[in-house]
């Protein structure tokens, strides 16, 4: 067992496999993710990434190894969205439930 | 997020080539000193400024005042006990004024 | 240019997450689909060419490389570049010193500057162990230093960003600038890769 007071996310020193030289292309949502994070932050001064931050490091070593890069970062931000009150569980339910209904449909 | 010279800032305590110990502390909460520098001595090769606390701004805080943010050297081969490379190789990592203890 | 295309299988959680976060971000007034769209075209255009402009003209222009190493905005901003609030620090290569970037808790990265990262640059595999053996993993790049150059690794832990100035190839005293900046790859700027001989 991991001692706690190493954090999963802090990497730095710990044994691992090679690299694999991944340049694979991002995905249309995966941008628009990158992007709603950068005009939060630097445009609309909304969350900080000090907070993105601490919410994915906060997911836990499972969730932390089985999410891509941008579901981490979809979690992070939808979860400093939800803690400054910009929008609220209720309208992300209902908004979340109309677009798979919409994909679906 | 600019740096603003007008926030409020501690004063640096710290000078380039001064010897530092980081801190052998391991919280929770969001942390910007590595765990694998922590309890090590280096030297300052920087200071790069006053910044907000990371560790607070995470909490929806200001992170007021700002802290001086060093650039602190290491010798790889004091941080790893194995370390292959040359006995010169280094690693430098930015580094809070609140992790830092004087070493001299 | 390639249109990023989504996978077809299945609708994700978290891609469902990010429509519904986008709309109703939107519909509060909080930004604009507009400025959404503009993000995403202004990081498409910013590529590591734009690192590689900046060494071109610093293996050129002694006096520039001098105000590069001294005071990046401005002078990324002398070429037309703006990193808007990023505090770079542009490291320089000699021929006893090779410098390596990384960010050991998360992902930082110069973005203004060269874009989104490449994905190994985000990896748990890079993050681990560069810090620790980086001319293992300089090797599994394909880079090689000579055996009297020591590594400096810098771990981009706060607010600082960075960028490697490589060391200009041998037998280029004759190579234009723009011909120069076509020799530096984006793994040069990351240490982890050499700037292309020729």
């Amino acid at each position: 067992m991991d001692d706690p007071g190493h954090r999963n996310h802090d990497l730095g020193g710990r044994p691992a496999g090679r690299c694999a030289r991944d340049e694979h292309e991002y995905e249309a949502w995966e941008k628009r993710v990158d992007a709603l994070m950068m005009v939060l932050w630097t445009r609309a001064n909304a969350i900080t990434v000090d907070e993105l931050r601490r919410y994915i490091e906060e997911l836990g070593p499972a969730a932390y190894d089985e999410y891509s890069y941008y579901e981490r970062w979809m979690h992070g931000i939808t979860q400093a969205l939800l803690q400054r009150g910009l929008i609220s569980v209720e309208d992300l339910g209902k908004k979340m439930a109309e677009i798979e209904a919409r994909e679906h449909g | 997020m600019a740096e603003n010279s007008t926030r409020p800032a501690v004063p640096p305590l710290f000078a380039v080539g001064d010897r530092v110990r980081i801190r052998n502390a391991h919280p929770p909460g969001h942390v910007r000193t590595p765990y694998y520098c922590r309890g090590h001595i280096g030297v300052v090769e920087r200071l790069c400024g006053a910044f907000p606390n990371p560790e607070e701004l995470a909490y929806n805080r200001s992170g007021l005042p700002a802290l001086p943010l060093y650039r602190v050297r290491f010798l790889s081969r004091e941080l790893w006990p194995d370390y292959s490379g040359r006995p010169n190789d280094v690693v430098e990592v930015e580094t809070f004024q609140h992790w830092l203890e004087s070493a001299e | 240019m390639n249109k990023p295309v989504d996978r077809a299988d299945t609708l994700g959680y978290y891609r469902r997450m990010q429509a519904a976060v986008e709309e109703l971000l939107i519909l509060r007034g909080v930004m604009t689909q507009g400025e959404l769209d503009r993000q995403v075209t202004d990081m498409d255009a910013r590529t590591y060419k734009r690192g590689a402009q900046v060494v071109a003209r610093a293996w050129v222009d002694p006096a520039y490389k001098a105000r590069l190493l001294a005071d990046p905005r401005t002078a990324t901003a002398e070429l037309g570049i703006d990193i808007g609030p990023t505090h770079l620090i542009v490291v320089e290569d000699t021929p006893k010193v090779h410098n390596v970037i990384v960010c050991t808790l998360c992902s930082c990265y110069p973005r203004m500057l060269l874009g989104v990262p490449p994905h190994w640059y985000k990896s748990r595999e890079y993050r681990s162990r560069v810090v620790r053996e980086p001319r293992a993993v300089l090797a599994e790049f394909g880079t090689a230093l000579p055996a009297d150059v020591d590594i400096r690794v810098h771990d981009s832990t706060a607010d600082m960003r960075y960028m490697v100035l490589p060391l200009r190839p041998a037998g280029t005293e004759h190579v234009g600038e723009a011909a120069l900046a076509e020799l530096v790859t984006r793994d040069s700027l990351i240490g982890v890769g050499l700037p292309n001989a020729s």
